[in-house]
């Protein structure tokens, strides 16, 4: 019983003998659910049952999913849906995740949106086909559908009859559109869901399985490495590569415009080949960076496109006590652990590619742009990379990869960066200002609210060739895109820059910056770090200009249930009210915010110990407080947002982008100093709420606002003196001290 | 040629005398733990045991390893048959994209060969080379510990059988 319709990349996925039910044609228009009724997540585009879902006649279940893993623990969140949704172990589903030849687009793996969107795709998707299955049992056995339960991959009747999945599976029982609404498994009978199951990751990557794209060795394989430009915009205006093409193991030097590479057999032959490359080239330079490293001058020198975001007015509410402040946050890195990596191979007029891009979709349209090959002559597979928090290397990686196996017919190709590559080349988190103004009244609240943010975009990812290093450097170069401020509710520069807070007057500005001296792109949780680092240090320092506990003041001003449980559980798990007196040179701090306005709440209590005499600044303890809907496994979310605490830290204690006039000068661990374990918190608390059958909210990136302003509003507290410009270095700190 | 011995078998392996053990491992011998993060004794990715001491394979060129028991991940256990270091980091899902983990691990194995039983400020110490990206930190301090308890349990039942 062979599928009717038999297509290449199902003899790609489930091997060339396997038989499968039905095929969710990519492309196939996908009809509005009846009475205009939205569907659940991404079945909203990809409204077939089988784009999600797929089994087999031998009970072969396949998930797939067009998101990634990028070690936030997608791969075991979605599958625990599905099996929970199905009736079936964990362990005896294959999961496929993002391939332009096999799954859903689901554009990118980012804003949190995994589980939002893919989660509940799957989990209506996984409920309807169990659904299906029932109705198809209960047919064939002459009962109802409510006479029969599933357990274990089969359908049980009341006598103990057992139909298993595969033997009601029919043609194409799943290639359906699925029902506006499902028959969702409820909270009280998870059996997977809501567990905390170890990650079906981890084993391979502690034992040295394959695990990473940098780990595929396909027969054939070459190694290449890019020679990168010196700087922004230089241009090779010579290059020798004879000796180079003559050395041990060297197949091939590419020269393409400003676009450089060398191809060797072995991987530090093409290292080798790379020094003696880029020793042997010659580059125009052009000093086009700005002279002015701080972001309040550099920011507000460029030309701007303002918008009111927010515009609230209560005449009848006036102000008695002004003050007014400053912020401002410096380019800073993704700074991945592992250099972006890529492999690509060209045969038969089709160009494959192994990516670690948080979209493959977006990506396939870019390179198949920059090739000029049509986008279904491109198929970019993900296969998991270091972590990336954003759009760091790995898309442009992956079009290095592609430009460089095109010349090279047949064999597939490895690119891996260099370590001074990733620093000097990854769009970095864009710098960006704030300022915050607000009155009090009488009674200590709130009564007008200003504030301005300038920014860049926070997203130069590719959809065109022009966000592709190799496209822009390629001789007949595409130009980078014009950058677009990213809309709200979720903004980009404005992302979380209207407060969560109730005022009676409000008014929000966003200063969108278009020119872009430096090249960025989305950094996680994009403005909303700064912002939410913003209001929620400017929150503290009304609270001290209030006379009023941080904690207390916040919760005078929001009316949200929800957040208001975060901040009572982190400040009651911390001893907040406790009003312990604290050791000399110890701080503590508090901030809250609810990501995007939209996604999960997260409220954070920190300590800081700060030591007078030299500045540093180290974050002892930190309690966070988290709601992000129905939970789908605790220690998965507990992990990300240790996580976040962790690296957001990181960015506020020591972090920024360096460079002179014409080169990018923080190219390595040196020069962009990250933290180290002798600077790690002696505890991290996550307690977690909760809210069973309520949808689940994004919490990849809550943490990052809240343990910013947290660390920031800690180290005002020990030290008597507010620090507005991130990052807060022990330079700084010595310098407040010593005023 | 030159013969490296790793997880205790010998190796003929043929690369320059001045290639950095890294390349050696990931593309002679096909081994994924020790991982590219830096080539500049920075981020800690790359690190093995040599004769017992943790190292940067990166900027270890292979011409001083002749005659030296070389031990990676994948020389202390398996997926099927993990070792307590590797159990434990399971056991403490210390990993969150994991890139950087192994190496750590390394240098964990190599601190309890020979202190087994050492404290917080002993491991954090220890684990100063390595940077993770992730934040997964706290977790992996947390393994390290565990890592030390199982080993030591199993050094008393071992010396329990023994009587």
């Amino acid at each position: 019983m062979r599928s009717a319709v038999t297509l290449d990349r199902r003899g790609v996925l489930l091997g060339g003998g396997a038989l499968i039910v039905g095929f969710a044609l990519r492309d196939a228009a996908a009809q509005p659910a009846p009475n205009g009724v939205k569907r659940p997540g991404s079945l909203a585009h990809t409204p077939y049952l089988d784009s999600w879902i797929r089994i087999d006649a031998s009970g072969e279940i396949t998930v797939l999913t067009g998101k990634a893993e990028l070690g936030q623990g997608m791969k075991t969140a979605v599958l625990q849906v599905a099996a929970e949704e199905l009736d079936v172990p964990m362990a005896r589903l294959k999961l496929v995740t993002a391939d332009t030849g096999l799954t859903a687009n689901e554009g990118y793996t980012s804003g949190s949106h995994s589980m939002q969107d893919s989660g509940t795709a799957i989990r209506n998707a996984a409920a309807q086909a169990r659904t299906l299955l029932i109705a198809q049992a209960a047919q064939r056995l002459g009962l109802s559908a409510d006479q029969l339960r599933t357990d274990n991959g089969a359908v049980v009747a009341p006598d103990g009859t057992r139909l298993s999945y595969g033997e009601l599976v029919a043609q194409d029982m799943l290639h359906v559109e699925s029902a506006p609404t499902s028959t969702l498994k409820q909270t009280a009978s998870f059996k997977v869901m809501g567990k905390p199951l170890q990650r079906v990751d981890i084993p391979a990557k502690v034992t040295g399985g394959a695990a990473y794209v940098q780990d595929m060795r396909p027969d054939g394989m070459l190694h290449a490495r890019v020679v990168r430009p010196p700087s922004y915009g230089a241009q090779l205006t010579a290059l020798d590569s004879a000796a180079v093409e003559a050395m041990p193991g060297v197949v091939k030097v590419v020269r393409n415009g400003n676009f450089i590479a060398v191809v060797a057999n072995k991987e530090y032959q093409a290292i080798r080949a790379m020094i003696a490359l880029a020793a042997r080239s010659q580059w125009q330079e052009n000093a086009r960076l700005p002279a002015q490293a701080d972001p309040r001058l550099l920011l507000t020198s460029l030309p701007a496109q303002d918008s009111i975001i927010l515009n609230i007015a209560d005449p009848a509410v006036t102000g008695a006590k002004t003050i007014a402040a400053s912020y401002t946050r410096p380019y800073q890195a993704h700074g991945s652990i592992g250099p972006s990596c890529a492999l690509a191979q060209f045969a038969d007029g089709m160009m494959t590619v192994w990516s670690h891009t948080q979209g493959v979709f977006p990506d396939r349209q870019a390179i198949a742009e920059m090739l000029q090959l049509p986008p279904d002559k491109v198929r970019v597979i993900h296969v998991e990379g270091s972590g990336c928090y954003g759009h760091n290397g790995a898309d442009d990686a992956a079009a290095d990869a592609a430009l460089i196996a095109r010349e090279l017919p047949g064999r597939p190709v490895r690119v891996q960066w260099m370590r001074e590559q990733e620093h000097a080349w990854e769009p970095f988190g864009p710098a960006m200002l704030t300022q915050a103004r607000a009155s009090l009244d009488a009674d200590g609240k709130i009564a007008a609210w200003t504030y301005e943010v300038w920014s860049n975009t926070h997203s130069m990812r590719p959809g065109g060739a022009g966000s592709l290093l190799a496209a822009q450097h390629k001789a007949d170069p595409v130009a980078e895109p014009a950058p677009k401020p990213l809309p709200l509710p979720e903004g980009g520069g404005d992302r979380n820059a209207i407060p969560i807070y109730t005022f009676p007057n409000a008014v929000v500005t966003h200063h969108f910056v278009k020119q872009m001296p430096l090249r960025i792109s989305a950094l996680r949780s994009l403005g909303a770090y700064h912002n939410v680092f913003s209001i929620e240090s400017f929150m503290d320092e009304l609270a001290l200009a209030a006379g009023t506990d941080p904690v207390a003041f916040r919760l005078r001003h929001l009316t949200d249930a929800r957040g208001r449980d975060v901040i009572e559980k982190a400040a009651d798990a911390f001893g907040w009210s406790r009003h312990d007196k604290l050791p000399a040179g110890r701080g503590r701090g508090f901030a809250f915010a609810r990501y995007k306005n939209l996604a999960a709440y997260c409220a954070i209590a920190a300590e800081v110990e700060v030591n007078r005499d030299t500045g540093r600044a180290r974050l002892a303890r930190a309690v966070a407080a988290v709601d992000a809907g129905e939970i789908i496994n605790p220690d998965g979310l507990t992990n990300q947002i240790e996580g976040g605490i962790i690296q957001s830290m990181s960015w506020t204690l020591y972090e920024s982008v360096s460079h002179d006039a014409t080169r990018i000068t923080s190219i390595d661990w040196q020069s962009y100093p990250i933290l180290r374990f002798n600077s790690v918190p002696d505890s991290i608390e996550v307690h977690l709420i909760n809210r069973p059958g309520l949808p689940f909210l994004g919490a990849g990136e809550t943490a990052q606002g809240p343990a910013a302003a947290a660390v920031g509003n800690a180290i005002a507290n020990a030290i008597g003196r507010r620090l507005r410009d991130l990052p807060l270095t022990r330079q700084k700190i010595k310098d407040a001290i010593q005023v | 040629m030159m013969t490296l011995t790793i997880n205790g078998r010998d190796h003929q392996v043929d690369a320059e005398p001045d290639t950095p053990l890294l390349y050696v491992l990931r593309d002679d011998i096909k081994l994924n733990a020790a991982k590219y993060g830096c080539g500049l004794g920075q981020c800690g990715a790359c690190t093995v045991m040599v004769d017992g001491d943790a190292v940067f394979s990166c900027i270890t060129p292979i011409l001083l390893l002749k005659d030296r028991k070389i031990t990676t991940l994948e020389g202390l256990g398996t997926q099927d048959a993990p070792a307590p270091i590797q159990r434990a980091f399971i056991e403490e899902q210390a990993a969150q994209c994991g890139y950087c983990t192994p190496g750590m691990m390394m240098r964990a194995q190599a601190l309890l060969q020979r202190n087994a039983a050492p404290t917080d400020q002993q491991i954090r110490a220890e684990l100063a080379p390595h940077l993770c990206r992730c934040g997964t930190h706290m977790r992996i301090l947390r393994a390290v510990h565990r890592a030390a308890d199982m080993m030591r349990r199993a050094d008393a039942g071992a010396e329990g059988a023994k009587l």
